[in-house]
């Protein structure tokens, strides 16, 4: 109950600035409009190929960064105001993780919107299940930003988590295709939670359910450690 | 309304607060006297349930401060030394989220809202953001967060650091006629010796003295609340801070 108390709270607050809404969809729809149409003409795939990865993008970079929100919260008193409060630290994560989860659906949509007018077409079911696939996955992202937001301080967490996106992104074979990879970069890429996702994702669109099953096992995996390991952080005391 | 038993905070091995007594009863406001590293930061983020004491006891507005952190909160209102918003945020919006983790449903949280910004003198500055506010308007902004839930007890961290003497005469207006339990720090004697019905003077982490100001003051055959500080500690407050 609290938790929705603080996830509209933090909505509202978002929403009102809407430049942020707008700056998370800008890099994946660049890679849209000026990626796009190079990739869907290489052979490699189509649109239903591509528009899976830039989700992932638009997850790691969204709700892989959001940490970044509490940096400021933390330094101006506000994470020491909420926490006088009979509110249990764990809503104060899981309203904040909601939040963002809400905010990538509407991003995700819109990149959606955009994706369809230049030529994506795939299975709306899929399409569908994708999206609960991939916002599921981003609470556990999300938890995760704000831990390390927690731990790294306000000078570490941009230049540590800015550049950890970028191996995820391109491990998770979310801007090519991971087929074309030497065993060990596959390998790796394997251990990962955004593969799968992005695996199953493209299998979906594609109107098919391969792969699905790794999917959620992984995000299943992912939150099992993130959350209990955000909420530690969360519930220590000079946090 | 507070009862607090040799509580004691060491940071990495280093004592910050020494085993502190407290007692502050119902409509009082007490003053926590001392220089800069006193401990009085440490000692209130204690008893607002923000510290686990490292050793000692302490009851907050009827709640055992270990056993039941969550009745102490929500007794409590605590105004924190540097401010409790970020500066894009809204003082509306702030204050209800406050209001509603208190547990007031939205329609009360609204009203709860209206009440404290008239309490503070901010009527109608819903819409508006820290970052627009003088000095002290964001204090008094700071201080209807603290209050927004009407609670029994409030703890205001230097409320008035940093303000200029007529927005800090201001702000005492506004403090003393609130007329609940207060637990103030303060570095400034005469903030000490006009705001408060008693006071505790803190050095080092340990209570040195206590006392309303003028029980002090005969006590210690002194004029000021300074010169009671010179003779208690053997030093001047201006060059005592750490
Ligand atoms: N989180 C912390 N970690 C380490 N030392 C601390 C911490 N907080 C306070 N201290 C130390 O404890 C002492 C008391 O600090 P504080 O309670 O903030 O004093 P005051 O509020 O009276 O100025 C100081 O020496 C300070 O450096
Ligand atoms: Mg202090």
């Amino acid at each position: 109950m609290t938790a929705f108390v603080v996830a509209a709270h933090y909505l509202r607050e978002t929403f009102r600035h809407k430049f942020v809404i707008v700056f998370g969809v800008v890099q994946p729809a660049l890679y849209l409009v000026f990626f796009g149409p190079v990739f869907t003409g290489s052979g490699v795939g189509d649109w239903d190929v591509l528009v899976p990865g830039l989700l992932m993008q638009l997850a790691l970079l969204t709700c892989g960064l959001t940490g970044f929100n509490i940096v400021f919260d933390h330094r101006f008193g506000v994470l020491e105001r909420l926490r006088v409060t009979p509110a249990g630290r764990f809503s104060l994560l899981v309203g904040r993780v909601l939040k963002d989860a809400v905010l990538l659906l509407v991003q995700a949509a819109a990149l959606l919107g955009l994706a369809l007018a230049f030529g994506l077409r795939a299975s709306v079911p899929g399409v569908v299940a994708g999206l609960a696939l991939v916002v599921t996955m981003a609470l556990g992202l999300a938890a995760l930003s704000y831990a390390a937001a927690l731990t790294l301080g306000d000078g570490l967490f941009a230049p540590v988590m800015g550049t950890a996106v970028v191996p995820l992104l391109l491990l998770s074979g979310a801007l090519l295709p991971m087929e074309g990879a030497p065993a060990w970069l596959d390998a790796v890429s394997l251990a990962t939670p955004f593969r799968h996702v992005v695996d199953a994702l493209r299998a979906l669109f594609a109107g098919s359910s391969h792969g699905i099953g790794w999917a959620v096992l992984s995000v299943g995996l992912f939150l099992a450690v993130a959350l209990p390991l955000a909420t530690r952080v969360f519930n220590r005391e000079n946090a | 309304m507070i009862h607090a038993k040799a509580l004691t905070r060491t940071f990495k091995g280093v004592p910050a607060v020494r085993g502190v007594d407290l007692d502050v009863h119902e409509g009082e406001i007490v003053g926590f006297l001392g220089p800069n590293g006193a401990g009085k930061t440490t000692t209130l983020r204690m008893l607002t349930t923000l510290l686990r004491p490292t050793s000692g006891t302490a009851t907050v507005a009827g709640h055992d401060l270990v056993a039941d952190p969550s009745g102490v909160r929500g007794s409590i209102g605590y105004v924190a030394q540097g401010g409790m918003f970020t500066p894009p945020s809204l003082i509306g919006a702030e204050l209800l989220l406050q209001a509603r983790l208190h547990g007031h449903s939205a329609r009360e949280a609204r009203r709860l809202v209206g009440e404290v910004l008239e309490r503070v003198g901010l009527a109608g500055f819903e819409r508006r953001s820290p970052a627009s506010l003088s000095g002290g308007q964001a204090r008094r902004a700071d201080l209807a967060l603290g209050l927004v839930h009407a609670p029994r007890l409030l703890f205001l961290d230097e409320p008035t650091n940093g303000l200029d003497p007529r927005a800090r005469a201001e702000l005492w207006d506004h403090i003393r006629g609130l007329r609940t339990t207060i637990f103030l720090s303060t570095h400034y004697l005469d903030e000490a010796d006009a705001l408060c019905d008693r006071v505790l003077i803190i050095d080092g982490g340990r209570i040195v003295a206590s006392g309303s100001p003028a029980d002090l003051k005969r006590d210690h055959a002194a004029a000021t609340l300074d010169e009671v500080f010179l003779t208690v500690t053997g030093r001047p407050m201006a060059e005592a801070a750490a």
